[in-house]
């Protein structure tokens, strides 16, 4: 009768240690199918102008190399808080300089956003707003998606700065920072396409 | 810098080093472009564009490397699997629409209409 156990076979089948990060990155890619989406309908639509203003006449290319700029320093800003992550320790009570890069980062986000907001008004007040043209419409609906992710982005980022200050460097808050630290690169990955191909390349004749 | 060995899964990590390198790299490249339609640097706007295009596609990589620390062994390789199904479908979604669409706006043109009409 005993001897009739069920024996399996497959209990010491080799997971990976963190398999948040690997399903996160699963997310990751599933989002940037959305942008390969948002780019497809842009290159398709963008040389569509209805008559209206061109991305020549509207773009203020300095204005995006500082947004550009910001977008890239908040990269940076953020590695060097997982490098104090890093360096502070399983279960060490150093959070200053993690948090200060942190709220660095943040900084840098929210100017984007804002001057990404400001282009916004300026354009709708010009009376180049997302009705205007097909060309306006892909314009706005891909650059403002990639400035939605960011709001997020700011968002989870101000919860985890709370979530640091209350619980300090534990294994779920670290996690929490790695899978952050993820999106925050991917989306300065998609502003390279979209400064690249919607910007530069929307202002050659 | 002396290399941390965190228990925190085996998740890859930069060094201040690979960081500031991606960092220069990164600015390098989004320089190059800027100057080159701000600064009317080339005759043709499709070569510019292609210049452009590549450009922007090793600035990809270079954040893949030194950012998100993109390489074969982590997780096992699922990773790196992942991204190449994703590439693959980025590639087939981009280059069919433009592709369908424009053939499609050729045909639509109002000057093929009458050649249409002849057509059985």
């Amino acid at each position: 009768m005993s001897e009739a156990s069920p024996r399996f076979y497959l209990t010491e089948e080799h997971h990976p240690e963190n398999g948040t990060l690997l399903g996160f990155w699963l997310y990751l890619m599933s989002d940037c199918l959305v942008f390969a989406c948002l780019f497809a309908m842009y290159a398709v639509l963008g040389r569509s102008y209805a008559g209206g203003p061109t991305g020549a006449e509207l773009f203020d290319l300095p204005l995006v190399a500082v947004n550009t700029a910001l977008l890239l320093l908040s990269s940076i800003t953020y590695g060097f808080a997982m490098l104090e992550m890093q360096a502070a320790g399983a279960g060490s009570a150093r959070l200053g300089g993690t948090l200060a890069w942190l709220v660095v980062t943040g900084l840098f986000g929210a100017g984007f956003i804002g001057i990404e907001l400001h282009e916004f008004a300026h354009l709708i007040h010009e009376g180049a707003g997302p009705q205007r043209s097909a060309f306006l419409s892909s314009f706005f609906t891909l650059v403002g998606t990639h400035g939605l992710h960011v709001t997020f982005g700011l968002v989870w980022l101000v919860t985890l700065l709370v979530q640091l200050s209350r619980h300090g460097l534990i294994p779920e808050n670290r996690r929490r920072l790695l899978c952050l630290s993820m999106f925050w690169h991917f989306l300065d990955v998609v502003w390279i396409g979209v400064f690249t191909f919607v910007y530069l390349m929307g202002v050659l004749p | 810098m002396s290399e941390h060995v965190v228990p925190d899964g085996g998740a890859a990590h930069g060094s201040r080093k690979s960081y500031v390198t991606g960092f220069v790299l990164s600015v390098v490249l989004t320089a190059i472009p800027f100057w080159l339609v701000l600064g009317k640097v080339l005759e043709r706007p499709g070569a510019t564009g292609a210049v452009l295009l590549g450009l922007a596609a090793v600035q990809i990589v270079v954040h893949m490397v030194y950012f998100l620390h993109m390489n074969a062994k982590s997780e096992g390789g699922w990773t790196l699997l992942a991204l190449i199904f994703t590439v693959v479908l980025v590639v087939i979604a981009l280059s069919g629409s433009l592709w369908v669409m424009y053939h499609l706006n050729e045909n639509m043109m109002p000057s093929s209409m009458p050649d249409m009409r002849q057509m059985p």
